[in-house]
């Protein structure tokens, strides 16, 4: 029997991983990674290195514009004439915006300032004016109050905020929210993504071989079970296959092709193997006061990082935070949850694949199927990344459809052991339960022909003698 | 002879219908054996029963004495009705994996591969994916993959289909020469002059139960009739209640065909004696007739089909 599951398992293997669509899929995805890491790094910097140049056309008669602090990104200059003329210079002048001050404007409650941009303005963009604008109002305010600039200049202080984190027996670790939560997602990306693409491939491998009638020749050699775990495991076999040579090609080409492109001599660590394979996940040490795009970061941390070594006092690096995090129950879970995910999820698509004849007739069974899944990742990344011990995390990472995300999510921030291995002992409960009704539906559905299958009819195969 | 298997008082019933009840069978080691019966009867769950696809709701099925278990799949093949291969795996390939999974080891099955191939003339296809072969060759290649594993009870629903009149004769040689080594095979068909060509046992299932069974021989025999064949010429008249004519057939040049009916305990030497002694009749030719397979299924599946079983049936349609 045994051996039977083997050569099973090793026909879903072969047959996939010497399809031209799996060659090229290996090969494509890490150089596409790489190109599309190099355009947004590129991206990054030129977005860093220009100066938006913002044109200030004042009528409020309280002189804003001396006030307005111009920066590495931000460069405000004053402007005269009316208001239309001004409209018409800044686009002229290929300047990138107009803030507009209207007249009487009320310094305690500065009501219709206006900003005006070629085209969409960028979040990016409106939030860095209005935070310089927020600054200039409240140093106006300040010198009402009778504050000399001196004096405001002394009261402004750059605060970086150092976060750390005390665990159980009081000991400091330095903590970083970005760092833990870049990694969270990134190990739920992995689950969710392996889960999705393969667990689809489990139910199309199902439903060509049912639609290809050779069921029965099978069934008179192998048992329904041998038959649905040699499918589901051979085909976690390709995925764990092409996830390896993802990474491995994916680690090559961007420690070779991308500093080479780049022309910079960045450091060809982890930083790099983080970007392909975890698929951007790059962390960063932010000690800046300006809030960044995902890309950015990535920039700035290779940035960083060779700055660290010519400054040593620098202050946390992101290798002292990744040795800091809980790395050895991060690994053990990840492929816990990793595998168990999948085989729990697996199981279901395969009992999928065998009860539809048809693939169009999949949807009305897929979405219980994808709904936990989703839901797991969406709730996983907004709420459980952003309160990864709250009631709503607890309870999504012990409930096994859930855990698979939800847990990893929460590792990397630290889990209570008990919690741990509660969650992987319903794991694995929920894996046996769901391995065993889909086994049961697999069963008779893959010699069901020319039925249109209900919930119902689903149900009352699971009561179905041998 | 020992049957290589026997059905023992075996029921299997689905959600709503029983498709079999109470079936007892014993298929003699060595022999070909037509399963028969109308569509929906219950054979093809016997079949899938026989081949460990599903089990039985009660009774027992023994493969040489031996309840039957999964470690048996190695002596069987089975040929099923609704044909399948996997499309995009190489003919080589597939019959391989098959081959394997029916328990031979990777040498032996490839040596009786090739063997196969030659045998079959279509070695060049080996290569080939299973969906560029025409439906002809898929059927060879799936024949094939049917008997690699050299088993000892072969079971074959409906195999003619899908084969033109030159393959299907090739395939009825083969299933022979496999009964004279040994096999013994079970045929599913509705095709009844190849039963009454092949098979030497037959069992007829109707509405899930066996209504007849045993050597073709014997169940034709006991399907007599006491009826006779006349042919000859000249006009005759049989006015002897003793003789009922069911059928008479005027030919040219004055030729006649008779069939009659003799009532109990009348001889057929009585018939002969009184037309020989008919003015102007001379007989030609004189034998019983024996009903056919096909006149003893209709017969016999026309008696046991009350009329619910009429409005059943086109429910199920």
């Amino acid at each position: 029997m045994a051996s039977k599951f083997l050569l099973i398992a090793q026909r879903e293997y072969l047959s996939r991983v010497r399809k031209k669509a799996f060659i090229v899929l290996t090969l494509a995805v890490p150089l596409l990674l790489a190109g599309f890491g190099f355009v947004i790094a590129k991206m990054a910097s030129s977005d860093n290195d220009t100066t938006d140049v913002i044109e200030v056309r004042d009528d409020s008669g309280l002189n804003v514009a001396s006030h307005l602090v111009s920066t590495a990104q931000l460069r405000f200059e004053t402007t005269t004439g009316t208001l239309a003329d001004a409209k018409k210079g800044f686009q002229k002048a290929k300047h990138d915006g107009l803030v507009y001050l209207p007249a009487g404007l009320d310094v305690e409650k500065p009501v219709g300032v206006q900003f005006f941009g070629k085209g969409n303005i960028s979040l990016k963009k409106q939030s860095a004016v209005e935070s310089a604008l927020n600054k200039a109002f409240s140093d106006l305010k300040m010198q009402k109050s009778g504050l000399t600039q001196d004096q405001l200049d002394r009261l402004r202080s750059k605060v970086d905020l150092q976060a750390v984190s005390l665990d159980e027996t009081g000991k400091e670790a330095n903590s970083n929210a970005l760092a833990t939560s870049g990694m969270s997602y990134a190990l739920a990306l992995a689950i969710y993504m392996f889960i999705f693409i393969y667990g689809v491939q489990i139910m199309r491998g199902v439903g060509e071989e049912k639609s290809s009638r050779i069921m029965e020749v099978m069934l008179s050699s192998v048992k329904p079970f041998d038959l649905m775990m040699g499918k589901i495991v051979g085909i976690a076999a390709v995925g764990l296959t092409q996830f390896l040579l993802w990474g491995v090609l994916s680690f090559g080409v961007s420690s070779v092709v991308m500093p080479l492109l780049t022309g910079k001599d960045k450091p060809k660590t982890e930083v790099a193997a983080g970007t392909s394979a975890a698929g951007a996940t790059a962390v960063v040490v932010a000690d800046d006061d300006e809030p960044r795009s995902a890309g950015a970061q990535f920039d700035r941390s290779v940035d960083k990082q060779t700055a660290q070594a010519s400054n040593p006092a620098g202050r946390f690096s992101f290798f002292n935070i990744l040795a800091e995090l809980p790395l050895g129950t991060i690994l053990f879970g990840f492929i816990i949850y990793f595998l168990g995910g999948y085989l729990l999820y697996g199981a279901l698509f395969g009992a999928v694949g065998a009860a539809v004849d048809d693939q169009t007739d999949t949807q009305q069974f897929m979405f219980p199927i994808t709904m936990p899944l989703i839901l797991s990742y969406i709730v996983g990344v907004s709420v459980i990344l952003r309160n990864p011990d709250g009631p709503v995390a607890f309870w999504m990472s012990m409930f096994p459809l859930t855990s698979p995300i939800a847990m990893v999510i929460r590792l990397p921030f630290g889990v209570p052991m008990w919690q741990l291995g509660l969650s992987i002992f319903l794991l694995i409960l929920g894996f046996l339960g769901t391995v065993w009704v889909a086994a049961r539906i697999y069963r008779v559905g893959i010699l069901m022909y020319g039925k249109k299958v209900t919930y119902k009819e689903l149900g009352k195969w699971m009561f179905y003698k041998g | 002879m020992k049957p290589i298997l026997e059905a023992i008082d075996v029921r299997k019933a689905y959600a709503n219908h029983v498709a079999l009840s109470g079936v007892s069978l014993e298929i003699p080691e060595g022999s070909i054996f037509g399963l028969l019966g109308p569509n929906g009867a219950g054979k093809t769950s016997l079949i899938r029963i026989i081949t460990q696809i599903t089990g039985a709701d009660e009774g027992e099925i023994r493969f040489r004495g031996e309840r039957l278990n999964p470690s048996h799949a190695a002596q069987i093949g089975y040929l099923p009705e609704e044909r399948g291969l996997y499309k995009k795996m190489k003919v080589g390939e597939q019959l391989l994996y098959l081959a394997q999974l029916r328990g031979l080891s990777r040498s032996d099955a490839t040596a009786r591969i090739k063997q196969w191939l030659n045998r079959f003339d279509i070695k060049e296809w080996a290569g080939k994916n299973v969906e560029d072969l025409s439906k002809g060759m898929q059927q060879k290649v799936q024949f094939i993959a049917t008997v690699l594993h050299d088993p000892k009870l072969i079971i074959l629903d409906e195999p003619f289909s899908g084969f033109d009149p030159i393959n299907a004769n090739l395939i009825k040689d083969e299933i022979l020469e496999l009964r004279n080594q040994g096999a013994t095979i079970i045929f599913s068909t509705h095709r009844m002059e190849s039963v009454e060509e092949m098979c030497d046992n037959i069992a007829l299932i109707n509405r899930s139960r066996k209504v007849l069974d045993g050597p073709i021989g014997v169940i034709r025999n006991q399907f007599k009739t006491n009826t006779y064949e006349v042919e000859g010429t000249g006009h005759p008249v049989l006015s002897s209640p003793d003789f009922e004519v069911v059928e008479q057939k005027k030919r040219e040049n004055d030729h006649f065909y008779l069939r009659v009916q003799l009532q109990d305990g009348v001889r057929p030497n009585d018939l002969l004696r009184y037309l020989i002694g008919s003015v102007g009749i001379e007989v030609e030719a004189f034998r019983e007739k024996i009903p056919s397979i096909n006149e003893i299924f209709i017969r016999r599946v026309g008696e046991t089909m009350p009329e619910t079983l009429l409005e059943t049936a086109n429910a199920l349609l």
